[in-house]
Parts: C-alpha cells; structure tokens; sequence
C-alpha cells in the first residue's frame, strides 16, 4: 500500500521538473523498477490517475520498465542475471551470492513533454 | 508542437534515502548501534525486543527503542517495562516507518548516551524493505507459526536483511515447523545470513543473539 507515497512523490519530483519547461505538457513518465523493489504495477496505475489528476502530469502516461535482479558472481568472474527472485544464485555456477548489482532501483528514467510554441 | 525528452535519472525515494543517510551519519558519530526490526505482526517482534532490552540492560548497555503501529502505544507500554526509554510512533494508517519519522522521534534524545537504539518498524513484510532508516542492522523475524516459505514469499525484505531471526522455537514442534527448510529458504534468498533460532518465552537462543549484538557494537 506504499504505491501512493509513491506516486506522490513521483507527481512532486516531475511538477519541479517541469518548471522550467513553461507551457509544457507531460506525456509519459519512465520509470526504472528493479525486480525486488516490492512496488507493483498494477497498484501504481492504480494510484497514478487519482493522483495526477490537477496536476501537471495530469492525462499523462506511466511506463514501468521492471529491471532483473543481476548478481555478481565470483567463481565466474562475472555479473550474471536471474529468472526470478527466489533463488540467489549464479545460473551458470549454482554457487550463492548476494553481491547484488541490480534489482533494487526504484526511479524516474525520464519523462517526455509537449512544449507549446 | 515539439516532443523533449528530459532525463532525470532520479530515484523516487530519494527524500527518504537523503534524510536516512543524515541518520547514518549521526548514529556513527554517536556510537550507536542501530537495528530496524521488520515482520509480519502477530511474529512476536515485542515480545523479543522486551527481552532483549531487558537481557542488555542486564548486561549494563545503554539501550532505547522507537516502536512503529498504526495506533495505540500499547507496544511502547510493553517495552517500557524492561526500564529502557521508548517512544511509540503512530502511522496513522502508514504501513511503514520513514526517515523523517524516525527524525522527528529522535528529538531531545541524546544517542551519544545509547549504546544500542532498536526500531520496531510496524507489522508489514512488504513496504519497510522500501524504506532505509539510516540503521546499520536491518533484521527480518519470522515465526514457527508463519510457514517455512515466508522468505521466498517476500524475498524483497529477507534479500535487504544483516540478519534473520526466527521466534517462538518453544513451540516449533506442535506446529510442526520445518527448521531445516526455513533455513534453506532464508538462505536461498539471502546467502550467508546469520540466523537466530530464538525463544522470546523460554530464552532460548538469546545469548547468540546479545553475543552477535556486541559483537556488531564493537566494530561500529
């Protein structure tokens, strides 16, 4: 039930943005997800059209990218990338890891606007 | 009419992972040893910090606690019976414990004072592993009662933990719980975890415990 703390706070980093862009009209917002952020989707469809709504962002889209959970995997010297999330381990090896590089991002990537004039 | 992209680039708690790593910085330069206790409710996550306030006080340290919940401060009565300060928190209808939360509780205390600060976050398995409290230990409790397969259930939060303890072992067997599957579990989502198998009723397991906890206090 964060989803709207979320969404609040996407709606006030994209007003501030957007300042400096007078006029102008938000299309889309991009986000970045990793698979473990424990944020879903659906909820924050959900929240976004209730709390866009008076706001600059109003009538515009939300575009989630989910990222992978990628471990670094020491025995094979490489960064390697789960199906899943419920399994910590090198796909290539079976060796455990928690030497995390992806999966836990929770951002704005950016966001695409209609300048009048 | 012209299309721009603008990139941000921006992470969207970025206001609570600031003021958490203010926190951070303040409980380093106090000597304190902070841990933010996150489960289920109903796991006992009161009932094995009033033990362990009550076993370090024992111990002679200088502990307090901050306890998170919608409403009442029935918890922080509970707590406060082991002598310890504790404040209670209330959400309001906020199913975790932010930054500024924790900031704003913290007023008038003075950490330099406390050995150990404990944050019992509110009974939520999913939406605390969001939230950095600037704390050094995050710890996930799970109980026998729960099921073996909660971490793999939530593997956002056991995948976040420094450690995992399991509670009410006293009564493991009538629930029939499967020790060594929820260990497997616990470190197939989070590898090399140290695990307590702790009973908040009998004692049992505390003493690893408030060992690992001076242990962790030591090398701050």
């Amino acid at each position: 039930m964060h989803e709207l703390s979320i969404v609040s706070s996407i709606v006030d980093t994209v007003t501030e943005s957007v300042a400096a862009y007078p006029g102008a009209r938000v299309k889309e917002v991009r986000l970045r997800v990793g698979a473990l952020a424990s944020v879903i989707e659906e909820s924050l469809q959900f929240c976004y059209g209730i709390a866009t709504e008076d706001t600059p962002l109003a009538g515009s889209a939300l575009v989630v990218r989910i990222l992978p959970v990628i471990l670094h995997c020491e025995p094979c010297g490489m960064d390697v990338e789960l199906e899943g999330v419920q399994s910590f381990r090198c796909p290539r090896c079976d060796e455990p890891s928690y030497d995390l590089r992806q999966g836990r991002e929770l951002e704005i990537d950016s966001i695409e606007i209609e300048e009048g004039e | 009419m012209t299309t721009r992209i603008v990139e941000l680039r921006r992470g969207i708690l970025k206001k609570n992972d600031e003021l958490a790593a203010g926190l951070r910085e303040r409980y380093g330069a106090a000597g304190v040893l902070v841990l933010n206790l996150v489960s289920s409710p109903g796991t006992g996550k009161t009932a094995f910090l009033e033990r362990t306030l009550t076993a370090l006080k024992a111990r002679g340290a200088r502990v307090a606690a901050l306890v998170g919940d919608l409403e009442t401060d029935n918890d922080a009565r509970r707590l406060a019976a082991s002598g310890a300060p504790v404040r209670q928190i209330n959400t309001h209808g906020i199913c975790h414990l932010d930054a500024e939360m924790i900031a704003k509780h913290l007023e008038g205390w003075e950490l330099g004072e406390l050995d150990y600060l404990f944050i019992e976050n509110v009974g939520n398995l999913v939406c605390p592993s969001s939230y950095d409290l600037g704390e050094k230990i995050r710890v996930a409790l799970l109980s026998v009662t729960e099921g073996e397969d909660k971490p793999l259930k939530y593997p956002t939060l056991f995948n976040s933990a420094d450690a995992a303890v399991i509670t009410k072992m006293d009564i493991a067997e009538p629930c029939g719980f499967d020790r060594a599957e929820a260990l497997k579990n616990i470190n197939e989502i989070r590898p090399g975890i140290r695990i307590f198998e702790t009973s908040a009723k009998t004692g049992a397991g505390m003493d690893a415990w408030l060992d690992y906890l001076a242990e962790e206090r030591a090398v701050l």
